[in-house]
């Protein structure tokens, strides 16, 4: 089949981007949409003209480096998958598609399809962890933990931080991607002493890094290829409003002699 | 040069604590004055980054992915090994030892393997305390599983996505730790070369891989931890940016390279479907204790898998193997699935696939815990096929998955360069000739908490290090060099792009060594492979500039180095004359077809020093003692 792609280029960050047209004769309909770019690639690099840059890596929907906005909805049209394993059977002959990085103020363009995520690591770093030094913890059974727990704890930890939240998102929040971590910590015993730090520390540094707040529009869980629910953003608000009434200042109570 | 193992001395199971006394520690408020490079963000390089950042150790991190949680450790999918023996069914650090030890076809070192079960089991208890959520029965205690043909229950998991949750495990110490301001990380930065003075490693330089400034970092000792070499292949089930660099550079600077011909094919994974394939996906093994392996009696029988009966199919590991069956190890249920294929009784398109049939399990044990078992599987296998698994069986056939081969080390971790340390799959260590499942994971992570963290403080402790900085002249010299080779790549201007030359080189590796091997296959290849390289150097076509992202670039420089290495495969391949776990060589086989070591030349690892370009490498040689474990031909019959 022919398909027919209006790619965002834009050279680097400062760049001012514009969607060019490109014809994909022959596409086969077992083809991934990555490996649809891929043989575009090919056929631009023959012609000396610059490839389409895009993110992508492990190409089995884990490792959370591919993403862009397929005629509006990113990811494009199949739920809870994302782009690398999208395939092409999905789609028919003549189609017309529109393809675009993530928008973000918090997420910059770098190049064509790529943008910069790392204000999702400085989310992590502003406390989504259990500060626990590699040493020697009790034994891995020494504190039961419920069936249940376990499992919906498994099915917020199972973001894979691609940013179509983000994308999705008419505020650009990032409270799906914050949440999703803040409940997976928050919902297993280990993670209930940092339970308050944890979510004051990373609702803030969401918002220093330009994110948005949610609007309880729910796109980012429509978009989400691990399809994380809403329910965590819940979770999420509920911790960081008792844990900012709670909030003590810290005050150093003096050494050990 | 000869090679020292260092492995300690005392019967095995105080081997590591004899090893851990005698290392000299570095007193805590020196540890900051030592600053050390960490390549890589897997589970090796992300654990030991975190781990030296708690010590105290001024650490510099690198990663080519644009997040340490990127790294390709994050698809493994099965599980982890340890020897908790939670289940009481008589599993203990010295079985999974042996296990290791047999399923590596007596290929390993067995101090080493050792100290793997012996850690196998604080992994967990780590891991558990930093929140991973791993699998619970309804009282709260941790679930296993049986993996891989283990006859014990040792594998612990998280759904599919074992190696995703110990690798957020990882990434979440490590961001903590560069919160913390011990840990400074630099992502999107490949290493293009190992800066050496006076024979000791010092440091890297590296690309900036959104300017595309060179940069030359020095440090007091360097770690890789940055994977296997197995997308030489072109088509494997590695990440697409995984690659060899950082380790063949290292090898070219003197470090030894050990066991390059070992690679693992792992039976399960997805079918080829055409000629634009990117990547193979791989069907996670565990799918193998419920599916039953099967191909038509018949060559060239073409119906519907449903059309043919029972007694016109040939459940062949379930005939050849009786006690074993569908869960052979993996260098077996490969092997026997190429056979079938070759023999013309392949199944799909392509008559490469065999069927993994899970209606009998539907039968027996319903749909509903099917899906519970393997739910997320088979949505995986449906979305990239089209067809639905619980009522076609699935189509498979084995692809590249994992190199048992790497840089060599020593049994603490050292390469055969002073102050280079490489740890997980990128050292040649733990698993011998054929890896175990879920052992991957469980030493990506032993190397990077519990052995680098302790080895790399005696390195520390007992060198005299030479303050110096970037403006040495060795590191200048690097610098020079890794802008020289871009501008090189970039004039060429050739006719064909960098993948062309990459899948051509991969069918090569494929075909003459793959699966199996044979003199006469791994000569022409090496001709072959030679004449490729010298095609890429006058007719590659890198098109874009070198101070801005361009993946072509990157692209064009790792293939390079395949090119170098594979050639090194094949001889590697060629020089071991026998055959053992995933090195099949077709002229060393027993009268039923299975694998014939030759402990009497072979017993030993073979570790290549490079000697300059257009020179034969050296081949030095490790022998191997088997004190414990002793070896036997392998029979899962």
């Amino acid at each position: 089949m022919k398909i027919i792609l209006h790619v965002w280029r834009q050279k680097d960050r400062n760049a001012e981007g514009k969607l060019v047209r490109y014809e994909c004769p022959n596409v086969s309909e077992h083809m991934s949409f990555l490996e649809m770019l891929d043989v575009l690639n090919e056929d631009l690099t023959a012609k000396g003209d610059d490839p389409v840059a895009f993110e992508h890596d492990c190409r089995e929907g884990i490792c959370g480096c591919c993403g862009f906005v397929i005629n509006g909805v990113a990811h494009g049209p199949m739920p809870g998958t994302t782009v690398c394993q999208l395939h092409m059977r999905h789609f028919k002959d003549g189609d017309e598609l529109y393809l675009e990085p993530w928008r973000a103020m918090a997420f910059p363009v770098l190049k064509d399809l790529m943008v910069d995520r790392s204000a999702f690591d400085r989310i992590i770093a502003a406390g989504g962890y259990v500060s626990v030094s590699t040493g020697a913890p009790p034994d891995g059974n020494a504190l039961p933990v419920p069936k249940s727990d376990a499992e919906r704890a498994m099915d917020a930890a199972q973001c894979i931080g691609c940013g179509a939240c983000v994308a999705a998102c008419p505020n650009a929040s990032a409270s799906l991607f914050t949440s999703a971590k803040v409940s997976h910590l928050g919902l297993l015993p280990q993670g209930q002493p940092e339970r308050h730090e944890r979510a004051l520390g990373m609702v803030r540094q969401m918002a220093i890094e330009g994110f948005g707040a949610c609007g309880n529009i729910g796109e980012c869980e429509a978009v989400c290829p691990k399809r994380i629910s809403i329910e965590n953003i819940a979770r999420m608000h509920r911790d960081f409003l008792c844990a900012a009434f709670a909030e003590r200042p810290h005050v150093e109570t003096g050494g050990a002699g | 040069m000869n090679l020292d193992s260092r492995i300690p001395s005392g019967p095995i199971e105080k081997k590591w604590d004899n090893c851990r006394f005698d290392m000299k520690l570095v007193n805590p408020a020196n540890k900051r004055k030592y600053t050390v490079i960490v390549v890589g963000t897997g589970l090796a390089g992300g654990s030991a980054a975190a781990t030296l950042g708690e010590l105290g150790y001024n650490v510099l991190c690198f990663s080519h992915q644009d997040s340490p949680r990127r790294a390709h450790s994050i698809a493994a999918q099965g599980g982890i090994n340890a020897a908790k023996n939670y289940q009481n069914d008589g599993d203990s650090i010295y079985r999974l030892f042996y296990d290791t030890v047999k399923g590596g076809d007596f290929r390993a070192r067995e101090a080493n393997v050792y100290r793997l079960a012996q850690i196998s089991v604080n992994i967990i208890d780590q891991c558990v305390a930093q929140g991973v959520p791993f699998a619970r029965e309804y009282g709260g205690m941790l679930a296993n599983r049986s993996f891989g043909g283990a006859q014990v229950s040792r594998t612990f998991y998280a759904r599919g996505q074992t190696g995703q949750q110990l690798l957020l495990g990882a990434y979440q110490a490590l961001e903590r730790q560069i919160q913390a301001g011990s840990v400074k990380m630099f992502p999107r930065r490949e290493m293009l070369d190992l800066i050496v003075i006076d024979g000791v490693a010092r440091g890297v330089v590296t690309r900036d891989m959104v300017t595309g400034r060179f940069e030359a970092t020095v440090a007091d000792a360097v770690v890789l931890g940055t994977g296997g070499y197995g997308n030489i292949f072109y088509l494997s089930t590695n990440a697409r940016n995984s690659n060899a660099t950082a380790i063949w550079r290292a090898y070219k600077r003197g470090a030894a390279f050990g066991n390059p011909c070992f690679t693992q094919i792992h039976p399960t994974c997805i079918p080829v479907s055409g000629e634009y394939q990117s990547k193979l996906t791989l069907m996670s093994e565990s799918l193998r204790n419920d599916g039953r392996i099967w191909v038509p009696l018949r060559k060239g029988d073409t119906r519907p898998p449903a059309q043919i009966p029972e007694a016109e199919r040939d459940y062949y590991l379930e005939r050849r193997y009786p006690s074993f069956g569908n869960l052979v190890p993996r260098d077996v249920a490969s092997r026997n699935a190429k056979m079938v294929c070759d023999e013309g009784r392949g199944v799909g398109p392509s008559g490469f696939g065999v069927y993994l049939d899970f209606a009998g399990s539907i039968n027996r044990l319903g749909a509903d815990t099917i899906r519970e078992r393997y739910g997320n599987l088979f949505e995986m296998y449906e979305r990239i096929t089209g067809e639905d698994p619980y009522s076609l069986p699935m189509r498979i056939y084995p692809a590249v998955h994992y190199t048992m081969g790497g840089l060599w080390v020593d049994y603490r971790l050292q390469s055969t360069i002073p102050g280079l340390f490489v740890i997980g799959e990128a050292n040649f260590s733990d698993h011998g000739a054929n890896r175990l499942g879920a052992s991957a994971l469980m030493q990506g992570l032993a190397d990077g908490y519990f052995v680098l963290p302790y080895t790399i403080g005696d390195y520390l402790a007992s060198s005299k290090l030479e303050k110096l900085d970037a403006s040495h002249a060795a590191a200048r010299q690097g610098l020079d060099g890794a802008g020289e080779l871009t501008r090189k790549l970039l004039g060429i201007k050739g006719k064909r792009s960098v993948d062309s030359f990459h899948k051509e080189l991969g069918k090569y590796m494929w075909e003459y060594c793959g699966m199996a091997r044979n003199a006469k296959g791994l000569e022409h290849a090496q001709g072959k492979i030679a004449e490729l390289r010298d095609e890429f150097w006058k007719n590659v076509n890198v098109t874009g500039g070198g101070e801005e992202i361009n993946q072509a670039l990157e692209r064009a420089g790792r293939v390079a180095d395949f090119l170098e290495l594979g050639e090194l495969m094949c001889l590697d391949a060629l020089q071991r004359r026998e055959s053992c776990g995933g090195h099949f060589r077709e002229e060393w086989q027993t009268p039923e077809g299975e694998a014939q070591r030759d402990d009497e030349n072979f017993s030993h690892a073979a570790a290549w020093l490079h000697q300059g370009p257009g020179k034969t490498p050296e081949r030095l040689v490790e022998p191997l003692a088997f004190e414990y474990v002793h070896p036997s031909q392998r029979s899962y019959k």
